[in-house]
């Protein structure tokens, strides 16, 4: 019981997290930033959400498997960001940034 | 239930993501939405795996995330290049000598 | 050696975990597909300590464990980023200096850049690293060089 309460509050924070994600790939205004809201979904969205489903099947050959799963998002997320941003910025993408008029605002 | 509040919270997160690959602008904002989306198919699928009471679904997840990975690198490496033939250096050698 | 005996170890029990059949025919059958792959491996002589960092681990785990803790608070500074209306970043584009002396440290801390969110590793190069971040408060954290401190390194010269 109190492990099901604990899958629900995970997959519920997950899913959130995911679509915060999916609303900060529209709200960012270049490809840059939205590279670090995508990042975000990446990360700790499919943490939360494996955590969620492995609490539910215990220690099982499932809950391995969903432990390799986390660990190949981890391990390729990174890799893919950084190709895409090497990419981008080879493929004459201009970042958008942010210079001394923030600073005088904030 | 809550497999299913998951699955739902990961089908919008997939259609937003969907919404910015169709709109763009940059051909890189279309391939991070389609990496996006690939990682939350594979998030989906796990969910799907533990709704439908069959955990050997989730070896298809396990699957899915090593081809979503291999398929961005390999898209990127096709928009960079133009073909999947030749290797990055090569290239910029060929362009020097010209 | 070691590097072979743990590859050996390692590909066993990931075939063990992945079928979960514990009858002996099979076993013995993922035992021949492991030694096939280690020799294979062998072959094509790609077992080194780049490749299987055997000599890292008790550090990799300490700094997984500090990775970790970066990775949820970064996600909670971009999630507020998010949904705060208005203009919330300020994106910057940094270079740091690289002071890890071995390719696999390099890679290991451009890695833990890119998986904390609000700082993507742009470029590498042979000592520095192009980071771009979503804000200047990110960026300034991560000019710190504290992660860069904690990242293994094993201190051999990059081949």
């Amino acid at each position: 019981m109190v492990l099901d309460i604990l899958s629900w509050i995970f997959l519920v924070a997950g899913g959130l997290l995911g679509i915060i994600g999916g609303i900060g790939i529209h709200r960012f205004p270049d490809f840059f930033t939205r590279l670090h809201a995508a990042g975000t979904t990446d990360t700790l969205c499919a943490a939360l959400i494996l955590i969620g489903l492995g609490l539910q099947s215990g220690l099982t050959l499932a809950s391995f498997k969903l432990v390799l799963i986390f660990a190949f998002i981890l391990f390729t997320s990174p890799t893919a960001s950084h190709a895409l941003a090497n990419a981008a910025l080879h493929g004459g993408l201009e970042p958008l940034l942010d210079d001394a008029e923030e600073e005088a605002g904030s | 239930m809550m497999y299913t509040a998951a699955a739902l919270a990961i089908l919008i997160t997939m259609g937003l993501a969907l919404a910015r690959a169709l709109l763009g602008p940059t051909v890189y904002d279309r391939i991070l939405s389609v990496n996006m989306f690939g990682t939350k198919t594979v998030l989906l699928i796990a969910v799907f795996a533990f709704l439908s009471g069959q955990t050997d679904i989730l070896d298809i997840a396990l699957v899915y995330a090593l081809i979503n990975f291999i398929g961005v690198v390999a898209v990127l490496k096709l928009i960079e290049q133009g073909n999947f033939f030749t290797s990055g250096e090569k290239d910029e050698r060929e362009v020097e000598s010209e | 050696m070691t590097h072979i005996i743990s590859l050996t170890i390692t590909l066993f029990l990931l075939w063990l975990g992945l079928s979960g059949h514990f009858e002996p025919l099979l076993i013995l059958i993922g035992v021949a597909s492991t030694l096939l792959v280690v020799f294979l491996a062998t072959r094509m002589e790609v077992i080194d300590h780049e490749s299987h960092p055997i000599h890292l681990t008790v550090r990799l785990l300490s700094f997984w464990g500090y990775l970790a803790r970066e990775i949820v608070l970064a996600n909670i500074d971009v999630i507020k980023r998010i949904l705060t209306p208005g203009k919330s970043i300020s994106p910057q584009m940094i270079t740091l200096p690289l002071p890890q002396k071995s390719d696999l440290g390099r890679v290991i801390y451009a890695n833990a850049i890119t998986l904390t969110p609000g700082t993507v590793s742009v470029q590498l190069d042979r000592d520095t690293i192009t980071v771009h971040a979503l804000a200047k408060e990110t960026a300034d954290a991560l000019a710190t060089g504290e992660m860069a401190r904690k990242v293994p390194d094993d201190g051999t010269a990059a081949g």
